[in-house]
């Protein structure tokens, strides 16, 4: 319990539909607590448009810890707002300042059309994944674990670009909605291992086209994807894609 | 209802290779002329889809959430058992076993049990298999520690994000499966019921969370991976979305609910800060390595911990139970949490929460060897507290994180409707009265990678499924009755939201059905239950329309199950007059706080049958006695 009590202005992103026009809307809050997250500060507020006979604003959330990556908007310009290396779900308020103005908006981006207020659908991460983001082994007929080992360097490697929690945050920050760094993240953690190898080759190649086929622009190396990522993925993942992906293409074994 | 275990006889040690050489087996061509519905994608939803449709059935899998990833197991931080004995310390599958069936105290079913152990070991393969970076040693082998309630290092960790890692595993495996067109995959579908047409559980049916279209689904059997029932508390360490609902609907449809009353409170997590919080945060037990538990031992000590002297510390872990200390199991550790905050020795505004200082460790290992084990946990520490926990100590209460209670299964993990089996959390299966540290994880894998593939075999190729159509009279019936709930939520039009009525049962059930529980308690939880539930129904206010996208609208009719669950809680609480594993009831205890468990009375199994709500929820209980072959039933202690 404890904690200050600030006096928050919000200016959120309202639309009904994929195909409908949308609106800002703007709202008052005069009870925030700075222990509050984000998301509970979301929460208050929905429960005073419930109260007022109004729809509350929809958004995408889950676990709240900053590991799931459903939660997904964009404030005040930022993916995931002003915090580094952190999810909107452990954003708090004490963040923020009394009387402060607050606009929230959702990932934009081709590939991520709007389903409602905030939620939008980024289906084409599965999809991405589906194309290659894998080791094909098949349940039972994997080796004795200790058969194979991993030099640590190379785990840790692996390990980093492994923590992506697809939230999509690399996405909305990109000026061309690429999906390069989630797409070189998958890449990037199952080159490092050697369980990665066998598959290398089409991996890269099957994961960029569908990449590109989703409508996800290319990358331009602004490194916006990589100042928003909740999880700190190094843009190093999107030159080992692209690194990759040339040998891949004049590979002809 | 007749619960039959179907263990197989024989030695423990040969049980399952025996029952595996006994099952039908399905050849490849008939196993794709089937069709298996899989509700959830967490560890068990997702390695169960994953695995069926490499053996060729044909599977539609279903998630709540916009993508299977995002699955509660991904928050998973600690780790998974395996009885590797790569650290050479004397581990077996034995042990293993032993561990898990005397930390459950001694109310799980010693076969399920044995083969957990026995395939523990698969699953770290498995996972390797696929590249999940577990931590490694210099050497480049896999790195074990040790992990809440064990004496040998077992437990395999990814940092602290296990779970995500073991669950991406099962993702791609699955993900990998769509691609080869043996998965129909359908996320933001929410399972609203089981049909079961000729006493056989033949499909589900679902609402389109984006549309809000009710769908009907048919299939030979389904596999019910949904997850545990935390949130009837409100506040607990699971995603908001976590729901019984699926579930509860299995049960209302004939499938027994077994040990509802069996609910892990997690002994570290962050404590509750104000009003609005909407969930609680685990901090991994596995801090408790390193951490060591203390309160002050004047109440209302309110200096800096940094400032109170060593003598005046009641490290009450170390000192009750020396021989575990800080690595006593989580309900032991939960409870002993609450006696001294009942005590007025709790800390912080509101009392209740304890210190986890790591000043020691940090002295004695260096900040740099501790940051590189819990640096992760500590970053979120401070970003949900704003404290630093490398200079003062954190603060942690117990909350709300694991039931192990769950339908009724048996060693096949079928319910008792037939067609209908049920993994992971879902089930009952494994943990007995309470789960240890790293057990979760290995049970959700072992039922979806290793036990559901070859036991739905078996169940398919032994009984004869004719096709369904999902014109079928029972879709229809099931179908009509879930659009109708809706409706009926949506016109209530009273004064109160969802949430209010979510918080105010969760409050009751804290109180009442938690920690410790005892008659009068649950007596009382009970009326206050039944008239809260009046109450949702006359003074709900749900907002929108079913057309569409509505959050409130899920969440009102997870709230109405909830408040037919709760009840049977309580009651399965206030049959078992004894205090075994996570469930204490204040008048079975011994004079200086310790659990006092009746074998001779309680050694089953509850398993509730659903009989009607009428004001009062009407429940019938049948019993499995659970039979000990194989362990002696020993007083648990960790003195």
């Amino acid at each position: 319990m404890g904690g200050s009590n600030m006096t928050i202005h919000l200016k959120i992103w309202r639309q009904e539909g994929p195909e409908a026009e949308g609106r800002f809307e703007t709202y008052t809050l005069d009870q925030v607590n700075e222990h509050m997250s984000f998301l509970e500060m979301l929460d208050v507020l929905n429960e005073q448009l419930v109260t007022e006979g109004k729809l509350p604003v929809e958004f995408d959330y889950d676990c709240r810890e900053g590991i799931c990556g459903s939660c997904n908007m964009v404030i005040n310009g930022k993916a995931h707002g002003p915090k580094r290396l952190t999810a909107v779900c452990q954003l708090h308020m004490r963040n923020y300042s009394d009387g402060d103005t607050i606009v929230i908006e959702p990932a934009r981006a081709a590939a991520f059309p709007v389903i409602r207020d905030l939620v939008v659908d980024r289906s084409a991460f599965d999809r991405i994944i589906e194309a290659g983001g894998y080791v094909s082994v098949k349940t039972g007929s994997a080796p004795e674990a200790n058969t194979l080992p991993v030099d640590q360097f190379n785990a840790n490697k692996a390990f980093d670009y492994a923590t992506c929690i697809g939230c999509g945050a690399c996405v909305a920050a990109c000026p061309n909605s690429s999906a390069s760094l989630f797409t070189g993240a998958k890449i990037a953690h199952l080159n490092k291992l050697p369980q990665g190898q066998p598959e290398r080759k089409n991996r890269v190649l099957a994961m960029v086209e569908q990449m590109e086929k989703e409508g996800f622009g290319d990358c331009s190396n602004f490194a916006e994807c990589e100042a928003v990522c909740p999880v700190g993925i190094s843009i190093s993942a999107i030159a080992e894609m692209r690194r990759d992906y040339m040998k891949a293409m004049f590979d002809d074994n | 209802m007749k619960l039959d275990s179907k263990v197989p006889s024989g030695p423990l040690e040969s049980k399952w290779e025996k029952h595996l050489n006994e099952i039908n087996l399905l050849a490849p061509n008939n196993k794709r002329k089937h069709h298996v519905l899989v509700v959830g994608t967490g560890l068990a939803g997702a390695s169960a889809a994953a695995s069926l449709a490499e053996l060729g059935y044909n599977v539609t899998s279903f998630c709540i959430q916009d993508s299977a990833r995002r699955a509660h197991s991904i928050a998973a931080q600690g780790g998974i058992n395996a009885a590797k004995n790569y650290p050479n310390d004397g581990d077996t599958i034995r042990r293993l076993f032993n561990d898990t069936i005397k930390g459950g105290d001694y109310r799980s079913r010693e076969a399920n049990v044995y083969r957990l152990a026995q395939v523990s070991n698969e699953i770290i393969d498995q996972a390797v298999a696929q590249g999940v970076p577990f931590a490694r040693e210099y050497s480049g082998l896999l790195d074990n520690r040790s992990f809440g309630g064990a004496q040998v290092s077992r437990t395999f960790y990814a940092r602290g994000q296990t779970g995500q890692q073991l669950l991406l595993g099962a993702y791609q495996a699955m993900m990998r499966m769509i691609h080869a067109g043996k998965i129909d995959y359908q996320p933001r579908k929410e399972m609203l019921d089981l049909v079961v047409v000729d006493g056989k559980a033949r499909g589900i049916i679902t609402r389109d969370l984006v549309s809000g279209k009710i769908e009907r689904w048919s299939g030979d059997a389904v596999v019910l991976c949904t997850g545990g029932y935390g949130n009837v508390f409100y506040l607990s360490t699971n995603a908001k979305n976590s729901n019984v609902t699926a579930a509860w609907r299995c049960h209302k449809r004939g499938a027994a609910f077994a040990n509802p009353c069996y609910v892990q409170i997690h002994p570290t997590c962050i404590p509750v800060s104000g009003d609005y919080q909407s969930k609680l945060t685990l901090m991994s037990e596995s801090l408790r390595n390193d951490g060591r538990v203390w309160v002050p031992k004047k109440k209302g000590d309110e200096r800096n911990p940094n400032d109170i002297p060593e003598e005046e510390r009641y490290y009450y872990l170390e000192e009750r139970y020396p021989s575990f200390g800080n690595l006593v199991p989580r309900d032991v550790a939960s409870r002993n949490a609450k006696m001294v905050t009942d005590d007025g020795m709790g800390i912080g505004p509101t009392g209740r929460a304890v210190y986890l200082d790591f000043r020691d460790a940090i002295d004695r290992d260096g900040k740099e060897a501790i940051k590189a084990k819990y640096g992760n946990l500590f970053d979120m520490y401070e970003n949900i507290t704003g404290d630093n926990p490398y200079e003062q100590p954190m603060r942690i209460f117990p909350a709300v994180h694991y039931t192990m209670g769950g339908l009724w299964v048996d060693y096949n993990l079928m319910s008792n409707i037939p067609g209908l089996f049920v993994a992971g959390e879902a089930n009952f299966s494994d943990h007995g009265a309470n789960r240890l540290g790293a057990s979760a994880l290995m049970q959700g894998l072992a039922d979806g990678y290793f036990v559901i593939p070859y036991t739905i075999g078996d169940y398919i190729a032994g009984n004869d499924l004719a096709a369904v159509s999902t014109d079928d009279e029972a879709f229809g019936e099931a179908a009509d009755a879930s659009a109708k709930q809706l409706d009926k939520l949506l016109n209530v039009k009273g004064d109160r939201s969802v949430i209010d009525f979510h918080r105010e049962l969760g409050k009751i059930m804290w109180d009442k059905v938690g920690i410790a529980r005892n008659r009068e308690g649950l007596e009382q939880a009970i009326e206050e239950i039944r008239s809260l539930r009046e109450e949702f129904w006359k003074n709900v206010r749900v907002p929108g329309e079913a057309g569409y996208y509505n959050k409130y609208l899920e969440f009102a009719h997870r709230v109405a199950d909830y408040f037919e669950l709760a009840e049977l809680m309580a009651l399965d609480a206030l049959q078992r007059n004894e205090s075994c594993g996570c469930h204490l009831r204040d008048e079975y205890q011994t004079e200086d706080g310790e659990a006092v468990r009746n074998d001779e009375e309680f050694s089953f199994v509850a398993a509730w049958e659903y009989k009607g709500l009428n004001g009062k929820l009407e429940a019938e209980l049948h019993k499995e006695d659970l039979e000990f072959e194989f362990v002696e039933l020993k007083q648990r202690s960790y003195k």
